[in-house]
């Protein structure tokens, strides 16, 4: 095993644990998108660049985004006077 | 069950499972000991068999053709899904309906000009990215998954940069949504080519090509288009879906 | 050394599911299923790394160099796409949920059903 892919799986491991540590859902799709890119480039690092690709788009920038505007929607459904 | 309890139960349990997992993984061979015969059999016959260059599009396309067809209904059946349960939360009034109620300039904040100037540059390449993405999924790194959602991602920042008018011209749902079933469509009909042609259901019936060219490898660019519009309407009606209730519900404030 | 990816993917099973278990939000705890998720990643990709070799791409390699399996990389693949749209269809379950039962709070929507 190389030295980058130890220090990506040390890294990936640390963001996982941070996804579900962060309680706060709006924080956690920041930290979330984080993750995603980490995951994507140790996928890299394992010569999979087809995978490290789908990884990026869905992980910073599909999942992040579902995220927020479902907390948007569910603010609004949260307000009880509508 | 109070908190307290549940962690210790979770705990108990996850010690178990945690023991018996490491001790599964433990029978594998040890990292980069790579011993399975499947993927060194492709990556001697990728290259004279079906003329790709991307052994992972060759697999995903061809030699796993019908599990991706099952993985692109899997998304497809996932979209229909949400966009029934985000339409039935919006309720009875109609898109007019609301319009008439609410007029479109009193619904949203105008972003500022930075952030349109820069979303909307990046627009054109965005398309450029997604399409080149796409189109040489069977040559290099990508494909009709990855170069979907870019084409998707373009659509989208035009509705965060742009205002809600310009994003619902460039988004006429009607359209992305037959984007969305006929790309589902076309993987099928694609494959149907194969039984036409007299052998199984995608079997890689058309000309192979010079390998590494963009008209190489038979049906798996095709395939990787079919897949690529479906991806592309799947991510924009599902956002949009989000979006509009956004823009629906959150009347009447500013 | 030459478990750590193993362990990693243990690891990322384990805490997305004490995530899972201890979520107060269901937005969150949708998250933490994807975490579970990203595991079997990097159990698949790991399982398919040969030490030395190139990316399955031909495109600027010689034919008969060795490659890295590309059958795992495409179940990989598979399993992305997956839980994007899993994910999707999950968080319009959450705002079900929200105008169902008036909370996301996985517990009082337990506490409700009785």
């Amino acid at each position: 095993m190389t030295v980058l892919q130890g220090v990506l799986l040390v890294l990936v491991a640390l963001g996982g644990t941070a996804v579900v540590l962060v309680r706060d859902p709006l924080r956690q799709s920041i930290v979330a998108g984080v993750f995603g890119l980490l995951l994507g480039l140790l996928f890299f690092a394992f010569q999979a660049p087809d995978v490290a690709l789908s990884q990026i788009v869905v992980g910073s920038l599909a999942l992040p985004s579902m995220i927020v505007l479902t907390l948007a929607k569910l603010a609004r459904l949260q307000r009880p006077d509508e | 069950m109070t908190m307290r309890s549940r962690r210790v139960l979770f705990l108990v349990a996850a010690a178990i499972f945690g023991f018996l997992f490491v001790w599964g993984l433990s029978g594998l061979p040890s990292f980069g000991d790579y011993r399975g015969p499947y993927g060194i059999v492709l990556g001697q016959i990728v290259m004279s068999e079906r003329h790709t260059t991307e052994a992972v599009g060759a697999t995903t396309f061809d030699y796993r053709g019908f599990d991706t067809m099952g993985e692109e209904y899997i998304l497809f059946a996932a979209v229909m899904g949400l966009v029934i349960l985000l339409r039935e939360l919006r309720g009875e009034r109609t898109e007019e309906e609301e319009e008439e109620e609410y007029p479109v300039h009193r619904r949203r904040r105008e972003a500022s000009d930075a952030l349109r100037v820069l979303g909307l540059a990046l627009v054109g390449p965005l398309v450029v990215l997604g399409i080149y993405i796409v189109v040489h999924g069977h040559i290099t790194p990508g494909g009709g998954f990855q170069g979907g959602v870019i084409l998707a991602a373009a659509l989208i920042l035009v509705s965060l940069a742009g205002r809600y008018p310009a994003m619902r011209r460039v988004r006429p749902i009607p359209l992305v949504e037959l984007a969305d079933a006929g790309g589902a469509a076309g993987f099928v009909l694609v494959g149907l080519g194969g039984l036409i042609a007299g052998s199984e259901f995608l079997y890689n019936f058309l000309p192979l090509g010079e390998p590494g060219t963009l008209l190489s490898s038979g049906m798996i660019p095709l395939l990787n288009i079919s897949v690529g519009l479906e991806v592309a309407g799947a991510f924009v009606l599902l956002i949009s879906e989000f979006l509009d209730q956004q823009f629906i519900s959150g009347l009447g404030e500013e | 050394m030459s478990f750590l990816p193993y362990a990693v993917a243990a690891w990322l099973f384990l805490v997305g599911l004490y995530g899972i278990v201890t979520s107060r939000h269901l937005v969150h705890l949708i998250v933490c299923l994807t975490v579970v998720q990203s595991s079997s990643y990097v159990l698949l990709l790991a399982i398919g790394y040969l030490a030395g070799a190139q990316a399955p791409v031909f495109a600027d390699i010689p034919p008969d160099t060795p490659i890295v399996d590309p059958v795992v990389q495409a179940l990989t693949l598979t399993d992305v796409v997956v839980e994007a749209t899993v994910s999707a269809l999950l968080f319009g379950l959450a705002l079900q949920a929200q105008k169902r039962f008036g909370t996301v709070n996985p517990d009082e929507i337990a506490a409700m059903k009785g």
